[in-house]
């Protein structure tokens, strides 16, 4: 259902924040291209999931606090990562259950909080993107949270379908973790080594030249394995190709 | 039968549960509950079709899954299937077979070679032949029950075991196999007298616990052969079934 | 059975180092369960629908277990059986010994069975001078090798076949040397043939169960092999050891859960032997029991109810999740270090022995999620492994430099000014230090990330700054 010109802030997330703000300048782009207006509320820092996943419920919640007072009054909150949207979304409702005070506005929060993509194609109804031809053979990863928690899985492919030049091959074990998982790929390295490293396995096998995803942690621990291994896979977020803006940029952990 | 742990656990749940015992009330809603045994959701693959269309399933699922399968017109026909399958499995022509006064009208004189027991299993029989009580359409799945006719030895022991079905004993579900045993069994006062063992079979036994790789006749038998008598017992030759 | 979850990470490393260990699970994942479950679900149009009412079915026993485990007495013991209950694995061994004893057994045969394991059966028996021999072909394969199972349905899966040729040559020792085993039909033929004697000449036969009816006080076992049949027919006595969880109201509700359980659990539509027994031997029969007893285990089962962890209480015991888990394709079963492995392995193990002793398992895990979304039954278990980890966040058994890093990181989350101050500076100096390079072969600090993969560089401004620029390029104030 598209209203007209919604008023959008984007949640950058900290990653994008520190790492790759090209994602962030690329989200933009398609959200005023899908006829949004785009702010960036500046007391925001981190959705909470580390303090969340290690089991630190009261510094979640602090951060919850400071998150939902900082997206008040916006449309839609919307961000370049399955894993912040999801907890924004699933996890935020789910900390204040038992708080009656708080509840309301994480449950309000929660339903107007996106992904970046699902949202452009299920809630403005995008069908096609206007990128410049990008002539390359891409596979896609599913990041966990957007996949599980989110849904988000056919609305890439469809946007990056509509990109000329550019052939989608499917990766086998595409939904099967890439072994970030937040603290998890420094806490347990070993077995985040093997799945990514199985990971990037079956995305050299695919022949693809590049490799896709939604969520910038699953893309720095993948980049990062490729890498090493010595391999020469292009990879980016679906919102730099999505928003033709890889000249902008070199792909993740490459020569700048 | 009262124990200080049966009376610590039950505490214990009802602790956990933040309640006491349950009332009259609930117990008799929950006694309803168990007598009514409403059935859940049953998949529409085999309750939508017609009686023949189940059997064709039957079949079909059964083969699936290595049982091998011959359909015969009528009980006549029972003992040169039985001959014909061991002859061609390089089988000696002797089984062990259920007292089951079924198998009595089974015209054996026909194949005076077939040396035949009757009784239970033992270690050194090779082959039992067994009526069933019911055969389920959705996977392909015998419903057989033990008693002083049915040993349930018969099932396991041998290395190849066949199974007499007869038309009208193919049903849509388990639900619809355990209602007939139900129905069988409400003769005896109070209800609910269930055989010692009820043998769901899906096909011959097998293991997958050496690398995945499925190997037919780890414990039970290795041959799941089904004989299925197409006319309804009773109906003479060439009569249609009612 | 004795734990060594403590030792999680080194059980792990041990894992991934172990090649046969690594053929085995790729096995698994690649031709294995996964495959055949994905084939066999889109089979049934309503397997999602059902996964809902098997939830629904257990929620409504679990709320009235105390009142379905009378009715299932009632019944078993109208059917001529016997019910031992037991608060813990000591009172559920001396009641399955009290048996035997009684019987006289000097051998019992055993169907696989995870409370014998978790009870620790086999060796109490064997202390007690009864020999018990394990008959379904993954158990018997461990019991010859002293080891644990390593999953919940097929016991000896983290072995490759040549394992198994070695450890039979080791044990049958009657057998020419020189025979073949280098197929798995030769290794279940000659296993078959040695077992074959054992189910004959047993005294007691003592199985576990998939589930308990309270309508019939009847037990059901799934099987494949048949030797859990053969275990409990052929024996004067029949013993059931289970778990009160076990309990379903009525057979309509077992049949909805058993139409769940082989396909979540081997990709079958239905287990080769699925078996109701209830109460010995009838007058008249020609074979069975002619005893019949249930030793129904809590085990900390009735402190679950109600509490955190109950939904961990719906589990049927298929190992979808394990079939599923990426940690668990990494890692083996072994590495759990105790009766459950993977994922509810992960959530359950605490509960049994406590969280100081499995305090690894819930943190082994990234949270994605599969095993969730695979369980028949809509277990929430990363729910339930973030809870664990509340837990040992409240009783500070994380380590210490983590819940600095992570109180650290929170404190200045919940400061934007100061964050993003870091940010930018942060976002600058590596972007400096990496140069052109694009990325870090090695950082200090960070050695659990660069010590396996490179760390790519930042682009060198925080997104906050660059929007700040921009903001002001544009004439905005922000």
């Amino acid at each position: 259902m598209t209203e007209k010109r919604p008023r959008v802030a984007l949640f950058v997330t900290c990653l994008v924040d520190l790492f790759r703000p090209t994602v962030g300048f690329a989200a933009v782009k398609l959200l005023e291209a899908a006829g949004c207006t785009v702010e960036v509320p500046r007391a925001q820092t981190c959705c909470g999931q580390p303090a969340y996943n290690s089991g630190d419920r009261r510094d979640a919640k602090a951060i919850a606090l400071q998150v939902i007072d900082a997206f008040a009054g916006y449309d839609y909150v919307i961000a370049p990562s399955g894993s912040c949207a999801g907890m924004i979304r699933q996890h935020f409702p789910e900390m204040f259950a038992d708080d009656p005070a708080t509840l309301p506005c994480a449950e309000e929060l929660a339903a107007r909080t996106w992904e970046l993509v699902s949202f452009l194609v299920d809630v403005r109804g995008m069908q096609e993107v206007a990128a410049a031809p990008w002539q390359r053979v891409a596979t896609y990863h599913d990041a966990c949270s957007g996949l599980r928690e989110l849904g988000v899985r056919d609305q890439p492919r469809r946007l990056l379908a509509s990109i000329a030049g550019l052939e989608l091959r499917e990766l086998p074990g595409a939904e099967v973790c890439c072994g970030f998982g937040g603290t998890f790929c420094v806490k347990y390295p070993d077995i985040s080594d093997k799945m990514v490293g199985d990971k990037a396995d079956e995305i050299a096998a695919t022949g693809a030249d590049a490799v896709l995803a939604g969520d910038l942690g699953c893309l720095l621990n993948i980049a990062g394995k490729l890498s090493r291994q010595g391999r020469s896979v292009e990879v980016r977020h679906v919102a730099e190709v999505l928003a033709g803006m890889t000249g902008d940029t070199a792909p993740i952990g490459e020569m700048r | 039968m009262v124990s200080a742990a049966r009376e610590a656990i039950l505490a214990d749940i009802r602790r956990s549960l933040k309640r006491g015992p349950l009332g009259p009330e609930k117990a008799a809603e929950l006694d309803a509950r168990i007598a009514a045994h409403r059935r859940n959701l049953i998949p529409a693959r085999a309750t939508t079709l017609d009686h023949a269309r189940q059997i064709d399933l039957f079949v079909t699922m059964a083969q699936e899954v290595q049982a091998t399968v011959a359909r015969l017109s009528s009980a006549a026909d029972v003992p040169e299937a039985v001959a014909r399958y061991l002859a061609a499995e390089n089988l000696p022509a002797e089984l062990v077979m259920a007292p089951d006064p079924s198998f009595d009208e089974i015209p054996w004189a026909k194949t005076p070679l077939l040396d035949i027991r009757r009784g239970r299993a033992e270690a050194a029989d090779a082959v039992s032949l067994t009526p069933c009580f019911a055969a389920i359409a959705e996977t392909g799945t015998l419903m057989l029950v033990s008693g002083a006719n049915t040993p349930t030895t018969l099932n396991f022991l041998p290395d190849t075991h066949i199974a007499l079905v007869h038309a009208d004993q193919v049903v849509a579900s388990y639900e619809d196999g355990w209602d007939r045993l139900r129905a069988a069994d409400s003769g005896s006062e109070g209800g609910s007298a269930l055989p010692r063992t009820v043998n769901f079979v899906t096909g011959p036994s097998r293991t997958g616990d050496i690398e995945q790789r499925i190997v037919l006749g780890a414990h039970g038998p290795r041959r799941l052969h089904i004989l299925v008598v197409e006319n309804l017992r009773g109906a003479k030759d060439g009569e249609a079934s009612g | 059975m004795h734990a060594t979850s403590r030792d999680f990470t080194a059980n792990a490393r041990a894992g991934l180092a172990n090649e046969n260990l690594q053929q085995a699970l790729e096995i698994m994942t690649q031709r294995g369960f996964p495959a055949r479950r994905r084939e066999v679900v889109a089979r049934l149009p309503e397997f999602d629908a059902l996964r809902d009412v098997g939830r629904t079915i257990k929620e409504h026993t679990l709320a009235h277990l105390d009142f379905y485990l009378e009715r299932y007495e009632q019944k078993v013991v109208a059917a001529g059986g016997s019910v031992h209950w037991a608060r813990t694995p000591e009172e559920a061994c001396d009641a399955v010994l009290k048996i035997c004893r009684a019987a006289g057994a000097k051998t019992v045969t055993k169907g696989k069975s995870m409370i014998a394991e978790e009870i620790g059966l086999n060796d109490f028996l064997e202390k007690n001078g009864i020999r018990p021999v394990e008959t379904d072909l993954g158990e018997y394969i461990i019991q010859l090798r002293h080891e644990p199972p390593s999953h919940l349905i097929a016991p000896a899966m983290h072995l490759v076949k040549e394992q198994v040729a070695d450890t039979f040559r080791g044990a049958h020792r009657a057998l020419d040397p020189k025979r073949s085993l280098a197929e798995a039909r030769e290794l279940c033929d000659e296993a078959r043939a040695l077992l074959r004697p054992q189910f004959l000449g047993a005294d007691v036969g003592i199985t576990g169960a998939n589930f308990l009816i309270a309508e019939t006080g009847s037990g059901i076992i799934v099987t494949n092999e048949g030797n859990g049949d053969l275990t409990q027919t052929l024996p004067r006595v029949h013993i059931v050891v289970a778990s009160l969880e076990k309990l379903v109201p009525t057979f309509e509700d077992a049949a909805t859960l058993l139409r769940l359980l082989a396909r979540s659990a081997t990709g079958q539509e239905f287990s080769s032997y699925t078996t109701v027994s209830t109460g010995p031997r009838r007058p008249g029969d020609l074979d069975g029991p002619e005893a019949y007893h249930v030793v129904l285990l809590d085990n900390g089962r009735s402190q679950m109810l109600g509490g955190e962890f109950h939904d961990m209480l719906r589990c049927i015991r298929c190992g979808a999740c394990m079939n599923h888990c990426p940690v668990y394709a990494a890692v083996g079963g072994h590495a759990y270090g105790w009766v459950y492995p993977g994922p509810m392995g992960a959530v359950l193990t605490p509960s049994l022995i406590g969280i100081e002793e499995a305090a690894a398992l819930p943190n082994a895990s990234s949270l994605c999620g599969r095993c969730e979304s695979v369980c028949p039954v809509k277990i929430p278990l990363p729910k339930m492994l973030r809870h664990w980890r509340e837990r040992e966040f409240a009783k500070k058994l994380t380590r210490p430099v983590w819940r600095t890093g992570l109180s650290l990181w929170s404190w200045v989350a919940r400061r934007p000014a100061l964050y993003h101050a870091l940010s930018e500076i942060a976002s600058r100096a590596l972007g400096w230090a990496a140069g052109s390079r694009g990325r870090f072969r090695s950082l200090p600090m960070a050695a659990g990330w660069t010590g396996v993969r490179d760390m790519p560089a930042p682009e060198g401004r925080s997104f906050h700054s660059l929007w700040a620029e921009r903001a002001k390029r544009e004439g905005r104030r922000w």
